[in-house]
């Protein structure tokens, strides 16, 4: 293929996320499975992901993410953890923690898992307090010990947001002395249940840049002993990120139900078909179906992409944004100051800076307000 | 490294392996992976503590009919050893 609207061959899809459940014992407001994730299908069978686990390695992914929901929710995590070992994968566990024992994290040891990331997470609905709760630090402090037992690296991961940006400090301090050799600092993106919670969530840039400026201040602190990584919020840019590094160019996600995505959200584009690794095979997934296709390259793009220097650099952001702000997925990405919808951003940023909005109540995640969110009663 | 070992190894941070279908050695770490390129990727494979530098040169040399690779192998070294793919 040749001339500028062709996609060019994908390579591997390197990256597996399999979201193994949407099942989860945590509630969190900032969450980004999709709001109507109560209303999904059933989950995959261990000889379902067994499949999968083979034909995504087989198709050249190497890298493989189990996340939810919260993964310790499925008791088979091991077996599968077991085989994607055996077929070479590098096998990551993303978790809040909850549901690791000694002896499940031994088991996964065993099994050859390579990494856990363990997140901050809130265990309780008081989102302010949860830096103090001290059953969320005994937990974590729990679980940071049986990482170190098993001799995984310490890394944690941390979503910021308005509601604790102003306890970063004592966030890094918590990394810190549970031991943490890297430290992700993740600003909350504005997609699924922290879009609708985003006037509640959505940081001052006061307090963003208080935050980065303290975040430079323990780098230099600590050194080499804990990375930190500071992930800056799109909102505050003006220019998209280039999301997931490319639509269909790295990342595969198999939600719960076995529907697979180029993102974990990409769920939410109207008029595209994504399949589901029941009826087709991930190679033709990745390399032929529709869904996959849409967005590679950039002949789907309109103005002002089409024409933009920096086209390539960002490849227009993020399709879901697009979507979601501007109502149409092939849009510029609306956190581009080149975009006609622009102003939505500026304009959430503005209401972030005058407080309004930020005495709702937070609506938090769980099956009743999903249901409810996906029978359109908001 | 271990006293026992005269070289360097790659560091217990990353695993090594080769990957058909990038047809390349890749280094894997939490989330993350580097692609090598082929020179890259025939130094480190033999870096497995218990070669010392000046054999993997010699064994390099001699695995592709080339001389004087020392300097360009000592250089890679250093830069493995900043980014903590190796120690020692």
């Amino acid at each position: 293929m040749s001339g500028p609207n062709a996609a060019p061959q994908p390579g591997p899809p390197l990256w597996l996320l399999a979201e193994l459940t949407y099942r989860c014992p945590l509630h969190c407001a900032f969450c980004y499975n999709p709001v109507d994730f109560a209303t999904s299908g059933p989950e995959l069978s261990t000889d379902d992901w067994l499949r999968v686990l083979r034909e995504a390695r087989a198709a050249g992914s190497v890298q493989c993410g189990f996340s939810g929901g919260e993964p310790m929710q499925r008791d088979d995590l091991e077996v599968l953890v077991a085989e994607a070992h055996r077929l070479g994968f590098y096998t990551n566990l993303l978790t809040s923690g909850v549901g690791l024992t000694p002896e499940r994290a031994a088991a996964l040891k065993a099994a050859g898992l390579d990494h856990i990331q363990l997140s901050f997470q809130d265990s309780t609905r008081e989102l302010n307090d949860f830096l103090s709760h001290t059953r969320t630090f005994d937990l974590k402090q729990r679980v940071a010990a049986m990482i170190k037992d098993n001799g995984w690296p310490m890394v944690m991961n941390c979503v910021i947001h308005r509601l604790n940006i102003d306890y970063i400090d004592r966030i890094i301090e918590m990394a810190v002395e549970l031991g943490a050799e890297y430290l992700e600092l993740a600003n909350n993106q504005y997609y699924s249940w922290a879009l609708l919670n985003r006037d509640q969530l959505l940081p001052t840039r006061e307090q963003l840049e208080r935050a980065e400026r303290i975040t430079n201040e323990y780098r230099e602190k600590y050194g080499d002993r804990i990375r930190i990584f500071f992930v800056v919020p799109d909102y505050y840019e003006t220019r998209p990120k280039k999301c997931m590094n490319g639509w269909g160019n790295v990342f595969l996600t198999v939600t719960p139900d076995g529907t697979a995505l180029p993102c974990h959200t990409a769920k939410m584009l109207p008029g595209l078909a994504f399949p589901n690794v029941r009826e087709m095979g991930v190679r033709e997934i990745w390399y032929e179906s529709e869904g996959f296709n849409r967005y590679r390259g950039d002949g789907w793009m309109k103005e002002p992409c089409r024409t933009c220097p920096e086209k390539e650099k960002d490849l227009g952001g993020c399709r879901c944004q697009a979507w979601m702000l501007a109502g149409d997925p092939a849009a510029a990405d609306p956190v581009c100051d080149k975009s006609p919808a622009h102003h939505l951003v500026t304009e959430a940023l503005a209401r972030a800076e005058r407080g309004e909005g930020t005495a709702m109540p937070l609506v938090f995640r769980d099956p009743a307000a999903s249901r409810r969110l996906a029978a359109g009663e908001g | 490294m271990s006293a026992a070992e005269p070289g360097p190894r790659v560091s217990r941070r990353f695993r090594l392996q080769w990957e058909e279908a990038q047809n390349a050695w890749v280094l894997l770490y939490p989330e993350g992976m580097v692609k090598l390129n082929q020179s890259a990727g025939e130094i480190l494979r033999r870096c497995d503590g218990s070669r010392t530098e000046a054999a993997i040169v010699a064994e390099l040399e001699d695995a592709f009919g080339a001389s004087g690779l020392a300097d360009d192998v000592a250089n890679f070294l250093a830069m493995a050893r900043a980014q903590q793919w190796i120690e020692t």
